[in-house]
């Protein structure tokens, strides 16, 4: 294991039922990372995610995060899950969400501090919901409540950000700013990000890995672009920002 | 002359005020609403609602073991349905048997259990209806304490664990991850389900049970999206029910745990319509 990994997957096979859902998967990412894990629906992405979180075991191979099990890694690491996995129904606040993310700070039966409290107002400023503390979750779009569950995932102070689709539900005038945000946060911590939307890519991811059950590819975002043009026969766009250095002709589709 | 009738037994009602049995039963009303506000909001938001019938029912078990050693069945329903929570918990996470085959399994062997210990026992087996449909008017002073009781442990647990609960409820995986125990959390809300049907059987009984710990909250969580609003509005909905019920099974003379359920039925029906206007 190189000094700067953070995760290392090692030769890991996963199944569901006797179903294989991951064969023979390696990856590395390393400090600073962002990478970006693509695939079809049912192509293992959020099983990947959820071994790294210790949520499930894998059949065979090995998986450490920080140099330890991800079971006693997984207190660092910020996670963004899918949005259809919640019931928007439930009485809970935007506040009592985002201190969620404090649980693991503060023991059981123990009351959230004032610095907690500071902490994830910092969390809904980042992500400009702050105005909205008292709001029930019932109460928001679908693209306000994305960025209240990316604000819980930042308050753990993570040292890595796993976020499962985290652009499907973002609203389009928020992207920008979703993307900004990541790029901010880059500079500090490993983010990894999972997308069945081949189409839409930021400038900002530095890797990819293409999965479908095996790991197709694992490495520069340039290269992996090429391979899932070629994979899915569709174009791929790249999304800019601010200023770039792409200029909508240096699309990588033609 | 129906008429005078329930004007005359409504003079009988402020009559039976004044004794014992009715101060009893108002009394059973409130302890049985404080469950039903706590812990029905929970059931309700944790969608354990099936697992919670399974519970009650098994609890029938506890009942008749209380016949065969000749103790109140109130007493040994408790360690019973307890174990039968507590057993339901780690069967549903620790085995690949589906959650609601062994709820089903759960409910009927208790049953049957109860069945069993009650055919054992010696004699004739009084008041075995009224924990099978409850009986509100009947609740002795004993029982009231042991509800009293339960409600304050209920409470005190509630209090100590509530934004645990709280997020086990909404995002059981996140929690996990935060680092809550998680399976023990949700052991310890099963077994606040179990100590709620216990304060719940004398009054409705197991089979209306359920009843009382989702109908409330169903109310009034069509109305609110705070946790702490529905706690306290779904108790205060089940005792202005509760009490409303009981007065109408004494005004008609009618059994007073079926007459509760469909007032409480009624209501649902009427609120949901009003929200959808």
């Amino acid at each position: 294991m190189g000094s700067n990994d953070i995760i290392e997957i090692d030769h890991v096979y996963f199944s569901y039922d006797g179903l294989p859902v991951l064969q023979d998967v390696n990856i590395t990412i390393k400090e600073r990372d962002f990478l970006a894990i693509i695939g079809p629906n049912g192509g293992g992405k959020t099983t990947i995610l959820r071994l790294i979180l210790g949520l499930l075991e894998p059949d065979k191979g090995t998986i450490r995060v920080f140099g330890r099990t991800p079971k006693q890694a997984r207190r660092l690491i910020g996670y963004l899950p899918q949005q259809f996995t919640f019931d928007f129904d439930f009485p809970i606040s935007v506040m009592e969400i985002v201190l969620m993310g404090r649980l693991g700070k503060r023991g059981v039966g123990k009351k959230y501090t004032h610095e907690d409290i500071k902490i994830c107002l910092q969390a809904l400023e980042k992500v400009g919901m702050q105005s909205f503390k008292e709001r029930e979750i019932g109460n928001l779009s679908g693209g306000q409540r994305q960025r209240v569950l990316i604000a819980r995932a930042l308050t753990s102070e993570p040292r890595l950000l796993l976020l499962d689709e985290p652009v499907s539900s973002v609203d389009t005038q928020w992207q920008q700013s979703f993307y900004e945000l990541l790029h901010d946060l880059n500079k500090e911590i490993a983010i990894v990000l999972v997308t069945h939307d081949v189409s839409v890519i930021s400038t900002y991811i530095d890797k990819i890995a293409c999965l479908n059950r095996r790991l197709y590819y694992h490495g520069s975002k340039e290269e992996g672009i090429r391979k899932i043009s070629e994979l899915y026969e569709c174009p791929v766009h790249l999304i800019t920002h601010g200023p770039s250095q792409y200029s909508p002709e240096e699309r990588i589709d033609d | 002359m129906g008429h005078r009738n329930i004007h005359l037994r409504s003079a009988l009602m402020i009559e039976a005020l004044q004794y014992e049995f009715m101060r009893n039963a108002l009394v059973a009303a409130v302890l049985v609403s404080i469950a039903c506000g706590i812990v029905g909001t929970f059931i309700v938001i944790k969608r354990i609602v099936f697992i919670s019938g399974g519970i009650t029912h098994a609890a029938f078990g506890g009942i008749g073991l209380g016949y065969l050693l000749g103790i109140n069945p109130v007493l040994t329903a408790i360690p019973f349905s307890l174990v039968s929570a507590l057993g339901i918990g780690v069967v549903s996470k620790r085995t690949k048997i589906s959650e609601d085959a062994a709820i089903g399994i759960l409910w009927t062997v208790g049953m049957a259990l109860g069945i069993l210990f009650v055919g054992l026992s010696p004699g004739y087996a009084p008041d075995l209806f009224s924990y099978l449909f409850g009986s509100i008017l009947t609740v002795p002073f004993t029982d009231i304490i042991i509800m009293l009781i339960l409600d304050l442990i209920i409470i005190a647990t509630v209090l100590l664990l509530y934004k645990e609960l709280q997020a086990l409820s909404f995002d059981e995986e996140f929690s996990e991850i935060a680092g809550v125990p998680t399976q023990t959390l949700y052991l310890v809300l099963l077994c606040l389900v179990a100590l709620s049907i216990i304060v719940l059987i004398r009054v409705v009984g197991i089979v209306l049970v359920i009843a009382l710990l989702t109908i409330p909250t169903t109310i009034v969580k069509q109305f609110t999206h705070k946790l702490r609003s529905l706690i306290l509005y779904s108790a205060i909905c089940a005792v202005i029910l509760t009490v409303a019920g009981l007065w109408f099974s004494y005004l008609f003379d009618l059994p007073s745990g079926a007459t509760i359920v469909l007032l409480l039925a009624s209501v649902f029906l009427i609120s949901a319509l009003i929200k959808r206007l």
